[in-house]
């Protein structure tokens, strides 16, 4: 086996076992824990892709943020206090869910085309980002803009009472 | 490209490796004496006050969404940096809008008075 391949194996062992601890953890917090091991995992095999500013930005942006967040957020619930805090919706419409999601991501990755990637130097691909950002996806880019402005006015809204003044 | 990140995750495993063996190394090699002060959880030294897992003002969810959303904002100024003399002017005002957009949000924050602690 290549080293790519047994590298890859044990990043999507990684990424998929801390899932479970995510979803299978009776205490909250260590679930919001586990999913930093998820959140790694898929920074790491963007990096193996060759997809270094992606897995640059996952690391800052889901690791250094999003995570913070979740924790912050589990924080403020009252509910942390009772043992188990991350309790079973039920296995029946579990399996529903997961059956459903499965086949259909199982439909799209066998229509999907694979390629072979060319081996060789990786190109930087920031640049290509940006000419796609500024260039062709120049809307979706400015519609970000206002997604997180709302966010941000969401965030206040939900939060904050009003002060005077 | 495949062994171009390999010194990052032998940087990994090392730091990884260094942290388990001393932790190993204090629960094979440490004498145990426990005592109720030794039992109880670390609070910076002093005697612990109320339960660890109290409820967090809404204040810190508030910063770090704040954080957040600067740090996407920064996120997309990367790949502007780096074209920024192919794409000259264009790029600037494409830039413009967006941090424009987003002062928006900042003033409405500032003026909500969300950047006080108080």
């Amino acid at each position: 086996m290549p080293v790519t391949t047994a590298v890859f194996y044990l990043l999507a062992a990684v990424t998929l076992g801390s899932a479970c601890g995510v979803a299978f953890g009776t205490n909250i917090l260590y679930s919001a824990f586990a999913l930093m091991g998820t959140f790694l995992g898929v920074a790491a095999i963007f990096v193996l892709l060759g997809a270094d500013f992606l897995g640059v930005i996952q690391l800052f942006v889901y690791v250094g943020g999003i995570l913070v967040l979740t924790l912050f957020a589990v924080m403020l619930t009252h509910r942390i206090d009772v043992q188990v805090s991350n309790r079973a919706v039920g296995r029946l419409p579990g399996l529903v869910v997961v059956g459903v999601v499965a086949t259909w991501m199982i439909r799209v990755a066998r229509a999907a085309r694979w390629t072979e990637g060319q081996p060789g130097p990786p190109a930087a691909t920031t640049a290509g980002i940006g000419d796609a950002f500024l260039g062709t996806y120049v809307l979706p880019f400015e519609v970000a803009s206002v997604v997180l402005l709302a966010a941000l006015i969401g965030a206040i809204v939900v939060s904050r009472k009003e002060v005077k003044g | 490209m495949k062994f171009q990140y390999v010194p990052v995750l032998i940087a990994f495993g090392l730091g990884g490796l260094v942290a388990a063996v001393f932790v190993a190394a204090g629960m094979f090699l440490g004498p145990r004496r426990p005592s109720p002060v030794k039992e109880a959880a670390f609070e910076c030294g002093n005697p612990p006050s109320g339960p660890a897992w109290g409820r967090f003002s809404v204040k810190f969810y508030l910063t770090a969404i704040l954080f957040i959303v600067f740090d996407v904002e920064v996120v997309f100024m990367y790949p502007w940096a780096v074209l920024f003399r192919p794409l000259g002017v264009f790029g600037l005002v494409e830039m413009s809008v967006f941090v424009l957009v987003l002062t928006v949000g900042l003033v409405y924050v500032w003026r909500k008075g969300a950047l006080e602690w108080d």
